[in-house]
């Protein structure tokens, strides 16, 4: 990850104490695009009772936890076939925030899987539907999880 | 299916509620507020306050509004020589978030020339909502 140094930009009435490092900046509707599919994937994990989909899901949400949403299998379909089609204004945002969001994925559909394959039905279907209601959250609403959850996260420490 | 239906379901509903909530300015009724008690002091924030309102906005890395916020926030305060705009890292002033009861970013808290908080957003604050908010503090 290659991060480059700016010079401060703050107005003189504001002051920043933290962030002088330019984040890495992707399509905020990347993510959005990603969470529906992993909506749709999930969903039909839970109508199925299958642990292969979620098996598939775990393994975007691992590729996405490490190198960033935009690598995923959908952030790769966006890029090459939704976002051409799309019209309208892109707006940026850091890809810290959703690859947090693709790290909650991950650890929920760990315990999903590990679940399945113990054949703890409860457990799996807590677990998958948590993560089908962030997903849907994030597709439908652009919900921001990492606003939502880090600082309470922080806050244990 | 059942079970996806009630997923789906409580999931809409409290998205839509969510983003009803989130951004609208409410005014403080806390106890410190009664009592007058500053919610900061310029040492803690490393940063003087406004000669009349200080916006002081908690924000994360790990969130995509906290930046739009500083943007709008630094916008509606440029040209206010009496208001400043303080947006601090949530993740290194520990100690504030737990004692102003900051829960999610971006929050933003108003406070008036003395420090007391007299107002907050939680969530990405709306322009005309902020405007009204300074116009109301003397």
């Amino acid at each position: 990850m290659t991060y480059s140094h700016v010079t401060s930009t703050a107005a003189p009435t504001s002051s920043s104490t933290h962030d002088s490092q330019a984040p890495k900046l992707i399509d905020a509707r990347g993510p959005r695009f990603g969470a529906a599919v992993t909506s749709l994937i999930l969903a039909s994990a839970l109508l199925t009772h299958s642990t292969p989909l979620v098996v598939i899901s775990l393994a975007f949400f691992l590729i996405g936890s490490f190198f960033g949403p935009q690598f995923t299998p959908q952030g790769l379909i966006f890029n090459k076939v939704v976002k051409p089609l799309l019209k309208g204004e892109v707006v940026k945002e850091d890809i810290r925030p959703p690859r947090f969001a693709q790290q909650v994925g991950l650890l929920f559909t760990t315990v999903a899987v590990v679940a399945g394959l113990a054949s703890w039905s409860g457990l799996f279907l807590v677990a998958v539907s948590a993560c089908l209601a962030a997903a849907t959250l994030n597709a439908l609403f652009n919900f921001c999880l990492g606003c939502e959850i880090y600082l309470l996260i922080a806050r244990l420490r | 299916m059942l079970l996806l239906g009630f997923v789906l379901t409580a999931t809409i509903a409290f998205g839509l509620w969510h983003k009803r909530s989130r951004g609208q300015v409410r005014s403080t009724r806390s106890v410190e507020s009664a009592l007058q008690t500053p919610a900061v002091t310029a040492e803690e924030i490393g940063a003087s306050l406004g000669s009349r309102v200080t916006l002081l906005q908690f924000s994360t890395a790990f969130c995509s509004p906290c930046r739009a916020t500083k943007a709008l926030l630094a916008d509606v305060v440029s040209g206010l020589p009496d208001v400043v705009h303080i947006d601090i890292d949530a993740e290194s002033h520990l100690d504030l978030v737990r004692r102003l009861h900051i829960n999610s970013t971006p929050t933003t808290l108003i406070l008036d020339r003395n420090g007391i908080e007299v107002g907050r957003a939680s969530g990405a604050p709306k322009r005309d909502q902020v405007i009204a908010a300074l116009a109301a503090i003397s």
